[in-house]
């Protein structure tokens, strides 16, 4: 089981408030995402679950029991750390034991668990080095490794996957998405990366300024936007945001409508311009276009290849049923 | 590049070094050949350089005459002394500045830096008085003391910057493993501890050992050190080269084979970690 | 973890060390000021009079305190020379690609870990005695006279021997700086268009620039208080041509027992060294931020 509540919870460093109040529900078996830009407090929220930094007020149920008051080791979280902290003494079979050792578990289930853990994690050809021996991913793995031994009730991952290299990264992608599917425990991840974010999650929690933003599934983000924040955020490449005119035709402060949802064409459309850009991927291209019609360039894709280059004019024709209409205050309308 | 220019370029840049090297090193190199010859052959003119009849003698002499094993064993219970004493004071202050630090623990670091920078002079004169009141001249008691106060600014600081080098994020991890503060401790934090702690230990014992300002003026034989032993010397009672030679040579030794194996310390330690 | 109990076993911790070193410098300092303002001699302890400022008057305007002061400059001024520049040029060549580029560092720092009284002697007898020493006979083997070190120039002899023994610190320090330095800033100047010595005077030295000032800050403190050297080769002397502040504090002490005028004198030592650590405690403390 690991069902965590968190009530009213506020933080405050000194005089600043990091988190001014803050309700959320993480169900047992989630992969909840929290998301945001960098200061956002969103490792705060996780170090605030794992309790390693007190609350100023408020209460964390898990299971719900008050945990508000538990130190770290009694709170039956295991956390994953950014600098993967390992310790770096001991071999990889020792640092994965560790926590089983502090439990004083007996040998036959400590070596069971660890030859597991290992055997998951493919490490067993590893276990006996130090983790100075190790790569950035077998290192995270590791890191994994001691986390899962325990048997937690949720995992906690800060940044996980930040210090590793790009290919790396879509692959411990892939490899942490499993092991929630096999685990099937609850699974808190932090990141500043909305792909991460997207392809993850259950349920992804948007934090900006120790506020939650929004929460929802991925596509329920990407589709419904509460707010500009979150549209801006969410998506890759961003949203593009108007306000003026156009805005005031379709009765809004602001519109916005995806790169994805603009209709291409170098005869015909709504809008006009001239692409400043032309990124051409193959399997996509990306427009980056000047419009007499908007202050700012807008962005487009085009799905496989568009054959125009920097330079040419183009016309752009949003999809009307995928406009987003925001109010003056940045909050969605309908 | 050429490989050719290259190559000629690292020759003559090692013929140069090598030659530079020796020229410094030399005045150790001849104490040590002299310290081999009879005192006739130390001052022979032209002077001999290797090609000499290797004596131990003056070795054995100095122990016989001037009992050499005495002030050795001032010199060891005054650097160990000395430098345990500071590692009890030492390590929980830096500890709690590396792992609490507060607004005001640079302002602490930065004073105990400062008292280091207090002439010896300007306190002698009561620390002289003091200690003939309170018995303690010429006492290891007293000058252990001393020796620890003096290098304690540097114990603490270079101790700091160690543990500063020990993320926070492992300490938390452990916590989060289970782990009690004595198994914290125990279990995480002294093993990546303890190279830190080494290099304190070593540097304090070479400033303990070559101390030659406390050393020399508060003691007279009891508690006398190499450094007062090879200062009897200096009076003008002829030209022993070679027993003072071999009594050099049996004092720096020790600390020169410590000294070669912790000269990357030795920056840091010396320079308050403004250069690693 | 910052919580209010962690901050008090913090302080807990430090109180031993703080307290230990508040003892060590506030109370001998006090005693000292105090002792300044006492006619206050060895011989006569009995009766030690309130004399105000005489003691300073007296060890201000005494003759060999302008030349101790000299000497003093001089001796640090000196040392600080030849460290420096030897050292940056031992720095470069040990940074060169070398065969047994370790053994030749060994070599070079093995003057440091040589207690002061050894090197003092060892020079002084070995190297500059004018008839038996290596420097005198090498000399005269090439047909020039041998200098009488000690005696003809006595402070040069000492500041000689003091910059063997502090040699090895500046390069040691110089050339970890050096070697910090990365190769691509070099060879990005390299790119532009810049030879060898503009890429020393426009990179290296100023990357060194702060090493260097540690050194000189640091090298200061210690040259300050030279002592065993002089004790053991000239005896401040002939006259006072080789005495320095502290040797002089030593002398009133010890030799004429008048505690007034030492103390005086000490506490003109520690003016002196506070305005270098000012400057020192300046560079460390803007260090320790970064």
């Amino acid at each position: 089981m690991g069902k965590i509540q968190l009530k009213s919870v506020t933080k405050a460093f000194g005089g600043v408030k990091v988190i001014p109040n803050l309700d959320l529900d993480i169900e047992d078996g989630e992969f909840v995402v929290f998301v945001g830009p960098s200061g956002c407090g969103k490792s705060t929220l996780l170090r605030l679950i794992a309790g390693l930094e007190d609350m100023t007020s408020g209460t964390i149920l898990i299971d719900g029991k008050d945990a508000t008051n538990l130190p770290p080791a009694q709170r039956r979280l295991a956390m994953v750390f950014q600098s993967y902290a390992l310790y770096p003494h001991m071999s990889v079979r020792k640092n994965i034991a560790f926590p089983l050792m502090m439990a004083k578990m007996d040998k036959a289930e400590m070596n069971r668990r660890v030859e597991n853990a290992a055997k998951i994690l493919n490490l067993a050809d590893y276990i006996d080095r130090r983790p100075g021996q190790l790569s950035g991913g077998q290192r995270q793995r590791v890191a994994i490794g001691r986390a899962i031994v325990r048997e937690p009730a949720a995992f906690l991952f800060d940044e996980p996957l930040s210090n590793l290299d790009a290919a790396l990264r879509v692959g411990m992608r892939l490899e942490i998405s499993e092991l929630h599917q096999r685990l099937k425990t609850t699974m808190i991840y932090v990141t500043h990366d909305q792909v991460e974010a997207m392809t993850m999650a259950d349920k992804i929690v948007v934090l900006r300024a120790g506020n939650i933003e929004q929460v929802g599934s991925p596509l329920e983000l990407y589709s419904r936007p509460r707010n500009t924040f979150v549209a801006g955020f969410i998506g890759s490449p961003k949203m593009n945001l108007m306000s003026g005119a156009h805005a005031r035709q379709h009765d809004a402060a602001t519109v916005g409508v995806r790169p994805e949802h603009m209709d291409l064409s170098t005869s015909d459309g709504l809008w006009r311009g001239e692409v400043k850009v032309a990124e051409h991927l193959g399997s996509d291209t990306f427009l980056h276009v000047d419009s007499k019609d908007h202050e700012e360039p807008l962005t487009v894709r085009a799905n496989g290849e568009f054959q125009v280059k920097a330079g040419d004019v183009v016309y752009m024709t949003p999809q009307a049923d995928k406009m987003h209409r925001f109010d003056d205050k940045g909050l969605a309308i309908g | 590049m050429a490989r050719q220019v290259s190559r000629q370029r690292k020759i003559g840049m090692t013929i140069l070094a090598w030659f530079v090297g020796f020229l410094i090193f030399f005045p150790i190199l001849w104490t040590f050949l002299t310290s081999f010859k009879t005192e006739l052959t130390a001052i022979s003119i032209p002077p001999q350089f290797l090609f000499f009849d290797w004596t131990t003698e003056n070795y054995v002499n100095i122990q016989a005459q001037a009992n050499y094993f005495h002030f050795m064993m001032n010199s060891i219970y005054l650097a160990l002394g000395s430098t345990v004493l500071g590692l009890i004071f030492a390590i929980p202050a830096a500890w709690a500045m590396a792992f609490s630090p507060t607004k005001r623990t640079k302002d602490v670091l930065l004073w105990m830096l400062s008292t280091k920078m207090l002439p010896a002079v300007g306190v002698y004169i009561p620390i002289y008085l003091l200690f003939i009141n309170l018995g303690l001249l010429d006492s290891r008691l007293g000058l252990i003391i001393v020796l620890f106060l003096i290098n304690l600014p540097i114990m603490v600081w270079m101790l700091y910057t160690y543990f500063k080098e020990i993320p926070v994020d492992i300490l938390e991890a452990a916590r989060m493993d289970g782990a009690t503060l004595r198994q914290e401790i125990t279990q995480i934090l002294a093993p990546m501890a303890v190279p830190g702690i080494a290099s304190t230990v070593l540097l304090n014992v070479i400033l303990a050992w070559n101390e030659a300002f406390w050393t020399l003026n508060l003691t007279t034989s009891n508690a006398a050190p190499l450094t007062a032993f090879i200062a009897s010397f200096s009076s003008p009672q002829g030209n022993f080269y070679a027993t003072l030679s071999a009594a050099s040579m049996l004092a720096i030794a020790p600390i020169l084979i410590v000294g070669w194996f912790s000269q990357k310390q030795l920056v840091r330690g010396l320079t308050f970690g403004a250069v690693k | 973890m910052a919580t209010q109990h962690s901050q008090k076993l913090a302080r807990s911790m430090m109180a031993p060390s703080v307290i230990a070193l508040l003892i060590w410098m506030a109370v001998p300092l006090a005693m000292t000021l105090y002792y300044s303002t006492l006619g206050y001699s060895l011989y006569n302890p009995i009766s030690t009079p309130f004399v105000g400022i005489e003691n300073y008057t007296y060890f201000l305007t005494d003759p060999t305190f302008i030349a101790a002061l000299t000497n003093t400059m001089v001796l640090v001024v000196g040392v600080l020379v030849i460290t420096i520049g030897g050292g940056i040029l031992l720095a470069l060549l040990l940074d060169q690609d070398i065969y047994g580029v370790n053994i030749v560092r060994l070599l070079v720092i093995a003057p440091f870990f040589v207690m002061p009284t050894v090197a003092a002697l060892v020079w002084k007898n070995m190297m500059m005695n004018p008839v038996y020493g290596v420097i005198g006979q090498s000399m005269s083997a090439i047909g020039l006279a041998p200098i009488d070190w000690m005696t003809d120039v006595p402070l040069l002899s000492i500041i000689l021997i003091v910059a063997w023994q502090w040699l090895p610190f500046a390069t040691l320090i110089l050339l970890t700086s050096l070697q910090s330095l990365s190769s691509d800033q070099k060879e990005a100047a390299e790119m532009d268009g810049a030879g060898a010595l503009s890429i020393f005077w426009y990179i290296t030295l100023p990357h060194m620039s702060r090493a260097i000032t540690v050194v000189i800050l640091i090298q200061t403190i210690f040259l300050l208080s030279i002592f065993a050297e002089i004790l053991v080769t000239t005896n401040g002397g002939p006259g006072a041509q080789s005495t320095n502040i502290t040797y002089l504090v030593y002398q009133q002490a010890i030799s004429f027992g008048d505690i007034g005028a030492a103390s005086a004198g000490g506490i003109v030592a520690v003016i002196l060294a506070n305005i270098v650590a000012i400057f020192l405690i300046k560079a460390i403390g803007k260090n320790l931020d970064a």
